[in-house]
């Protein structure tokens, strides 16, 4: 009946275990998102610290993917700098360090990001901290002098304290109005400052379904109902949570940060929980730590505590009464 | 909109434009037939040897054993071997091969009764002799499935019309284009179970398929259409019993044990068609797509008839990238073309070259996709490792042993990675250790 070629009687044809159809989102797909999503924060740094921000934050990027790309290349390893995760580790670095930072800091912490805590676990995947975020903590410890106290205000030439640290009381100056904090004019790192920013890029991510809602979500929520309860002078539930929301990098910590996926839980209830822990480490820290911010410290703790997190919220295995781990 | 579901699952493109709507036709009478003589439980022992002349509905082959259906000719002619074969379910099995007469001639059968004048002793007497098995791919004989264990009954029975696998047509078909025979065949399966009510739960996308039985079964109290949500795997035996019961299969027991007796749409229709034509399944309709084909088509064909005949039939024009037996989901790809149909094989699908490019595995980014896909609960991210790693302890306490193998995890990873035979294997590992331990 048959008279083509398709008659084969030898083992010819290719085969693979199913499913033989993949859903067509990649690992390169979803960090270019990701990059995507930091874009507006990135051109509101540009526009309320200038170009010196646009600077720093491709340099960053640079480092992070000749650094990545050198690393891989001197372990005979596969190149894999266009997934974008370096060029999203880097980003994330420039973002953490002040317009006025020196050149040099943002080279070191680019490099350190990714050849120290990324690489020697094993490049994406293996590392159990957040590569950006453990090197701003390790730029912090080295050389405050550029990371904490005085930042360059926007707009402007002149430096101030984080609206943070004037609310904390660790700095003196006036407070930047709600408004000033939503849209970032107001004393920072280069991409934290402006919330509306973060937002529409965070936003995004969820509506692209790159990132879960939960993360953010239970962070910021935390925050926000902690700081209300305990945040005031006058008793309890006198705190101001939207000024703990709007400042201090939470919105760049609670969508871009806390929801890295190597460093925070697979599980949905686990993110909900890394969620909340970090929002109450952060006010933990604001409130009664010595620092004004708690962001970063609060993401590098959880990430130490994501296996446990994992163990106790494994869902519920269809057919059982409740999860076992 | 309240469509009932589970919870998990995917949504890969439905992929049934080409076939859904186009009506089944009957292939031509093939030449030669290869008729496995394992084809749900034990294998069979030939009844026939090689120069004898068999006749359509012929049983060819049986066995003492109680796990098992018998297989019958499906065309008339001679028998001109029995040999192993590479059946497409991946094994091996001795098989009845058949040279057509051209007359196809059928055993002169009882011509058929009503269920009305059947006990369900006759009916379950019938669902043995007529061969019948899961037709949706598992092959398990239908008999075995409707005995209960003692102590147990089953309180509901549920036609899976879901159909979830993308490119798959043939369920639909027989529910647009055989809808009494559906519904009466679901009628003898309440009456062989003793069940009270009856089900067909169809995805809301299939709307001609909806409102055919809906039609049909107006007049009946016990039976309901329910339409589901269309989400993979919806039609997955634990999946639809949750979907529509709203009960669970318990981890390692049967779905008996949650009262409910699911079958296929092609095993119901061919009880009907034993019932009231009396013949044995001989037949059945396939599903024969994909892009290098000109003429995709919804296929009534005969038990034993080779890919490659169908294959030509529908003009295959263009390179084979991949050859799957069923569907894109949990299929099984194929080396060679000249595999017979098997009762259980519901689509011959092509992929292009194209299509079927091998994809690099990456790591895992711990992205969780993998985790919010699975249907059944588990973190087959997790599980990977522990198979790979032949950490079968871990892997026991993650329930690897539950795994449908339904392919959700491995179809949404970013990483690509190979998800499913690393479980499948440490599935068989864990449950062999376990059969060790009795
Ligand atoms: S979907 Fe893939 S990459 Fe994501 S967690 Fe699962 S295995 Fe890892
Ligand atoms: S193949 Fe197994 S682990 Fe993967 S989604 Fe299906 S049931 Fe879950």
């Amino acid at each position: 009946m048959a008279d083509k070629n398709i008659l084969l009687s030898e083992g010819e044809l290719l085969v693979s275990s199913s499913p033989h159809i993949r859903a067509e989102e990649t690992v390169d797909w979803l960090m270019w998102q990701v990059v995507i999503a930091l874009l507006p924060a990135a051109i509101s740094s540009v526009y309320f610290f200038g170009f010196r921000s646009l600077f720093l934050m491709v340099l960053g990027v640079a480092t992070a993917v000749l650094t990545e790309a050198a690393v891989e290349k001197a372990l005979g390893k596969e190149i894999t700098i266009k997934d974008g995760s370096a060029a999203v580790t880097g980003l994330l670095l420039a973002f953490n360090v002040p317009a006025n930072a020196p050149w040099w800091l943002v080279v070191l912490g680019a490099i350190f990001a990714i050849a120290v805590v990324k690489q020697t676990f094993g490049g994406l995947g293996y590392n159990f901290v957040n590569p950006a975020l453990t090197a701003r903590a390790f730029l912090l410890a080295a050389w405050p002098q550029y990371l904490a106290g005085n930042f360059p205000l926007p707009l402007d030439t002149i430096t101030g304290a984080t609206p943070l640290a004037i609310l904390d009381g660790t700095a003196a100056g006036t407070l930047p109005s709600y408004l000033d904090l939503f849209l970032g004019n107001v004393g920072g790192v280069l991409g934290e400052t402006s919330a509306l920013a973060l937002l529409v890029g965070g936003l995004y991510l969820i509506w692209q379904k790159v990132i879960d809602w939960r993360t953010p979500v239970a962070f910021i929520g935390t925050v926000a109902v902690l700081s209300w309860a305990f945040g005031g002078n006058g008793g309890l539930f006198t705190g101001d949570p939207l000024y703990h929301v709007l400042a201090g990098g939470l919105m760049l910590g609670a969508f871009f940060m806390a929801t890295d996926y190597v460093t925070s839980p697979v599980t949905p209830k686990g993110r909900l929980g890394f969620g909340v822990g970090c929002g109450i480490i952060t006010v933990l820290i604001r409130l009664w730590g010595g620092y004004p911010e708690g962001v970063s410290y609060s993401i590098l703790l959880m990430n130490l505590l994501v296996p446990f997190l994992e163990r106790w919220t494994v869902p519920r295995v269809y057919g059982t009464k409740s999860a076992q781990a | 909109m309240g469509l009932r579901t589970f919870v998990g699952g995917v949504h890969p493109a439905p992929s049934k434009g080409r076939t859904g709507d186009s009506p089944v036709v009957t292939a031509p009478l093939p030449q030669k037939v290869v008729i496995p003589l394992a084809q749900g439980g034990a294998p069979c022992d030939p009844l026939v040897k090689v120069g004898d002349k068999v006749q359509v509905g012929q049983k060819i082959g049986e066995s003492q054993a109680f796990v098992s259906a018998p297989v019958h000719a499906s065309i008339s002619g001679n028998v001109t071997a029995i040999e192993p074969v590479a059946c497409p379910n991946g094994r091996t099995s001795l098989a009845v091969v058949i040279e057509s007469d051209g007359n196809d001639i059928w055993l002169n059968t009882t011509g058929g009764s009503s269920l009305d004048a059947m006990s369900p002793a006759d009916i379950k007497g019938l669902v043995r002799e007529a061969g019948l098995v899961g037709m949706g791919g598992a092959m398990f004989p239908t008999h075995v499935k409707i005995s209960p264990p003692p102590g147990k009954s089953f309180d509901a029975v549920i036609i899976n019309g879901a159909e979830c696998e993308p490119y798959l047509t043939c369920d639909q078909r027989l529910l647009v284009e055989e809808t009494e025979s559906i519904v009466l065949g679901l009628k003898a399966w309440l009456k062989v179970t003793g069940a009270k009510k009856g089900y067909i739960g169809i995805e809301d996308n299939k709307r001609e398929a909806i409102a055919a039985i809906k039609a049909a079964v107006t007049e009946e109290k016990d039976i309901e259409v329910v339409p589901l949500m269309t989400k993979f795997p919806q039609g997955s035996e634990k999946q639809l019993i949750a979907s529509i019961l709203g009960r669970e299969v318990p981890s390692g027991g049967l779905p008996v044990d949650a009262g409910a007796l699911v079958q296929n749409v092609g095993t119901t229709y061919a009880l009907s068609q034993a019932i009231t034509a009396g013949k044995p399944l001989v037949e059945r309709v396939v599903t024969v797509t994909g892009t290098p084909l000109k003429k995709p088509l919804n296929i009534r064909t005969r038990i034993g008839t080779l890919f490659s005949d169908l294959l030509s039939f529908c003009e295959l024009d263009g390179e084979i990238g991949k050859l799957i037996s069923g569907g894109p989901m949990m299929g099984i790809a194929q080396t060679r073309a000249d595999v017979p149909v098997l009762k259980g094989t519901s689509g011959i699908l092509v992929l292009s070259p194209q299509e079927a490019r091998p994809l690099p595995e990456r790591a895992c980014i711990r992205c969780g996709r993998c985790v919010d896909a699975c249907p059944i609960g588990l973190i087959p991210t997790l599980l990977d490792q522990y198979c790979r790693h032949e950490m079968w302890e871990q892997a026991t306490q993650g329930h690897v042993a539950d795994c449908i193998e339904c392919g959700s995890c491995a179809y949404v990873c970013p990483s690509k990675r190979h998800l499913v035979p690393a479980l499948r294997l440490g599935k068989a590992e864990v449950m062999a250790q376990r059969r060790r331990k009795k």
